[in-house]
This record gives C-alpha cells, sequence and structure tokens, in this order.
C-alpha cells in the first residue's frame, strides 16, 4: 500500500507545531498502525529527518499508552481497539492519513503524538483506591460474598485502560467516562463502598480542576472507547455524586 | 456547597430545568389542543391561565426564571465546554460517533429561544399590554380569535413549523439525556429511550398540526 501521511509534528510543548505531509510506500495491509509509524521513522531517519515521537508501550491493547487521532477519531476508524490493535488493512492504498495528538487542555502535547496525561494520574490519586490493612492479616477478597451482577458491572468498569480516548473524542474534552469507571469499579464492590462518599465527591473536584469539560451525554466516548465502557457508569458516577452531596 | 458549582451539580441542574420545562410545554399543548375542538373550552382555559393569580403572580415567574435558568446555564456550559479544548483538530469527525442532536444543542436551542421571542411578541406583550398596561376590560371570550388571527400569515406559521422542527431536535437529546445526568440509566429505565423520544416527535408536531389547522380555516 502507498500512503500520504499528514502528521502533527511539535519540537516540545512550547513550539508551536504544523502538520507535516510524509508519503510512504510498501505498507503491508497486515501491518499494525504502529508498525506503520516504526516503517515511517525509518524512512525519516534514513533521510535525516527527527523520527516522529508517538506513545506505545504493550502493542496489545491493554497498557493504555498508544493515544492517536487518526482521521477525526480516537484510536483510528476501527471500533473496541487501540492504535496498537488497529491493522493497515483498515485503509485503503492511496489514502491519505491524518494523524494528531490527543488534544484537550488537559492533555497539553509533549513533543509530536505524545500527551501528558498525568491529569488521570492526579484524578486516581484523588480517590480512586481503597484503604487496605496490609500488616499480614488482609483478608482474602475472594471470602467476601459479591453479587454476580455488581461483580460483573465492577470488572466491565475496571477494564477501562486510562489511554484518554474518551477526552480526546469528546466535543467538550470531558473525562466522566473514564472518572466514571474508575468510580464504579470500587462503587459497586464492598471493597469499595466504605470510602464511596469522600471517593466519588474527591475525584470529581480533581476532574474539574484539571480543566476538563462537562459531559452533555453525546454518548461520543461510548463509541470510541476501545474497552466499551458504557454512559451507565456515567450515570451511576451521577447518582452516587448526588448521593454524596445529600450526606454532605 | 460543591453540588452547585461542580460540573455534575451543573449536569443535574441542567437536567431539572429541563424537566421543568417539558412540563410547562406539555401543559401548554394540552391547552392548545383544546383549540382545535372547542372554541369555547379554549377560551375558558385561557381565560384561566390569564387571570389565575396562583398561575400569573406564582407559576408565570416561576417559567420565566426557569427559561433564563436553562439557557444561561445552557450557554455558560457550552462556552466552558468549547474553552477546554483551545486548539482544534485538523480533521474531527464528530458524526462518526455522535448525533446531530446531541452536537449542537446550543443551535437548537438558540433557534427555540428566537421562537420564543418571536412567541412573546405575538402573544405575551399584547396580553400584558392588555391587562397591565390599558387594563382593559375581561373579555373571556376573546382568546381564540386572537391567536387564530395570528395564524393567518403563512410567513409566521412557517417559522413556527422551522422552530417546533428544531424544538423536536433539542427535545430528542435533552428529554432522555436528562435522565442519564440523574443518574437514570440501567437496566430498570430501558423504556425511558423509547418515550422521551416519543414525547420529541410527537408534541412539537402537535403544535405543528395547531398551527397548520388554524392557517387552513382561518379563512
Amino acid at each position: 500500500m502507498k500512503l500520504t501521511l499528514k502528521v502533527w509534528r511539535q519540537a516540545n510543548r512550547t513550539a508551536k507545531g504544523k502538520m507535516e505531509t510524509y508519503q510512504i510506500d510498501e505498507v503491508s495491509p497486515d501491518m499494525s498502525f504502529l508498525e506503520m509509524m516504526d516503517m515511517l521513522n525509518q524512512q525519516l531517519m534514513s533521510q535525516g529527518i527527527e523520527p516522529v515521537a508517538f506513545d506505545h508501550d504493550c502493542r496489545e491493547g491493554i497498557c493504555g499508552m498508544c493515544s492517536m487521532f487518526i482521521n477525526g477519531e480516537a484510536h483510528g476508524p476501527d471500533r473496541l481497539v487501540t492504535t496498537c490493535q488497529l491493522h493497515m488493512r483498515k485503509f485503503k492504498d492511496g489514502d491519505t492519513i491524518t494523524i494528531e495528538p490527543f488534544r484537550a487542555n488537559a492533555f497539553p502535547v509533549i513533543r509530536d503524538l505524545v500527551v501528558d496525561r498525568t491529569a488521570f494520574d492526579r484524578i486516581q490519586h484523588a480517590g480512586g483506591f481503597i484503604s487496605v490493612n496490609t500488616s499480614g492479616n488482609t483478608q482474602d477478597a475472594n471470602a467476601i460474598p459479591i453479587n454476580k451482577t455488581d461483580a460483573d458491572h465492577a470488572f466491565d468498569a475496571a477494564t477501562c485502560i486510562g489511554c484518554g480516548a474518551c477526552v480526546a473524542t469528546c466535543k467538550n474534552a470531558s473525562a466522566m467516562l473514564f472518572v466514571s469507571a474508575k468510580v464504579s469499579q470500587y462503587a459497586l464492590l464492598p471493597q469499595g463502598k466504605v470510602e464511596a462518599t469522600e471517593r466519588v465527591v474527591n475525584m470529581v473536584k480533581q476532574m474539574d480542576e484539571e480543566g476538563f469539560g462537562n459531559c452533555t451525554n453525546t454518548g461520543a466516548c461510548e463509541v470510541e472507547c476501545p474497552k466499551g465502557i458504557s454512559l451507565e457508569n456515567i450515570a451511576r458516577m451521577n447518582r452516587e455524586y448526588l448521593s454524596a452531596s445529600l450526606k454532605g | 456547597m460543591s453540588v452547585f458549582t461542580s460540573s455534575i451539580g451543573r449536569k443535574i441542574a441542567m437536567a431539572l430545568s429541563g424537566l421543568f420545562l417539558i412540563l410547562f410545554l406539555t401543559q401548554h399543548f394540552a391547552i392548545n389542543i383544546t383549540s382545535v375542538f372547542s372554541e369555547a373550552l379554549f377560551n375558558q382555559l385561557s381565560h384561566f391561565m390569564g387571570n389565575n393569580p396562583i398561575v400569573q403572580f406564582v407559576f408565570q415567574p416561576l417559567l420565566i426564571f426557569g427559561v433564563l435558568f436553562h439557557f444561561i446555564m445552557g450557554f455558560v456550559l457550552e462556552l466552558k465546554n468549547r474553552g477546554a479544548r483551545q486548539k482544534a483538530y485538523s480533521q474531527f469527525k464528530g458524526s462518526a460517533n455522535a448525533s446531530w442532536p446531541s452536537r449542537n444543542m446550543i443551535i437548537s436551542g438558540l433557534v427555540v429561544l428566537s421562537f420564543l421571542a418571536l412567541h412573546f411578541y405575538d402573544f405575551w406583550i399584547p396580553e400584558m399590554n392588555y391587562k397591565y398596561v390599558e387594563v382593559l376590560p375581561l373579555n373571556e371570550t376573546r382568546y381564540f380569535e386572537e391567536m387564530v388571527h395570528k395564524f393567518e400569515s403563512p410567513v409566521r406559521v412557517g417559522l413556527y413549523v422551522l422552530s417546533f422542527f428544531f424544538l423536536a431536535l433539542h427535545l430528542h437529546h435533552g428529554f432522555s439525556s436528562s435522565f442519564q445526568s440523574m443518574g437514570a440509566n440501567n437496566k430498570y429505565t430501558q423504556a425511558i429511550k423509547p418515550l422521551t423520544t416519543a414525547f420529541a416527535v410527537l408534541i412539537p408536531l402537535g403544535f405543528v398540526f395547531i398551527a397548520i389547522y388554524h392557517h387552513l380555516t382561518a379563512f
């Protein structure tokens, strides 16, 4: 396959940045998108051009590091996959592909396609945990009876890999799908219920402080989420938040 | 308290004010539709709404507050949300993952607001003038004729039809969205979406029917 790539290039956080156009040939349809990017970088280096910086780690769709906005969609045109699991067979010979970083004020560009997603870490630090006594007498979690439906919903929420596609996709750059998945994963389980009130209030407060936009229920995040995190989680977070606020 | 200033608090406030306006819309429709089959009943109901002190001095200010709150809060949130991504994408495929009405509530909302200005000019301002400025004598049978007279103009009927089309788009997203904002989205609430969609289609269609009916029967 012969492709034209329009790629966002930005030297550092403060540089202005612009789209650059590159031609690439002999791309195999069986390649992953990141392998195609590797190929591009080999080509650029052989031409004495700085390779394109992009985030990646496991390349198995589970770490949440890859983060490109491809042809106007987070993680590209495929559904329920991260960029590393997107294959070039989804494109046609002669296509022009636009590749941009995830964009949101809360996700500033560090370089090229790499963005700073530590806002998510700070939200997690604000409440995305349970306090457990680790002195050696910790009760086996499997000894606590848990309703199967709740366990399944908690697990579904826990599959969120924190990639930020929800923020990148949302027209408002809202992080509510991510935060709601983290809130839900704990709120549904007995271990998480103990700190549920403070958790939702603190995580939402941190989310607001980070400068994400507000959710207007367009549902775009749910469609583009590589893990299929449901909008039901946002509704659950809203319930949790309302109930926590009424408790005071 | 954070519930009033937080992102979720504002979402819930938008939802509640929207539901209040939907309630008003329903009662407005219930009265208007009587004009199609009973001039006397329409006059009687209009006279009650226009002269009952609780409706006039409690519900009417509450409604004006509801409209202003929903509009101002919607506008503030729109500006804040736009500001959350100062650097725009060069390519953004919004239609690939979300419906047009859900992405453009500000546009449908502004059309409905413009319609309200026309509606106030047509009915509310003359009514306030009749009752409180010129203080004309009570006339319990004037309402039907005043209303029918307004629908003689095809331009006005056209504007009403266009406005109600945008109202339908606004309601299509807004009504079901208000339940999601208040936390009602689980296996027990599956019926909400079809019901809100039916409301979003049928009520504006009903208003359009009333306007066209009176336009056609006015001559």
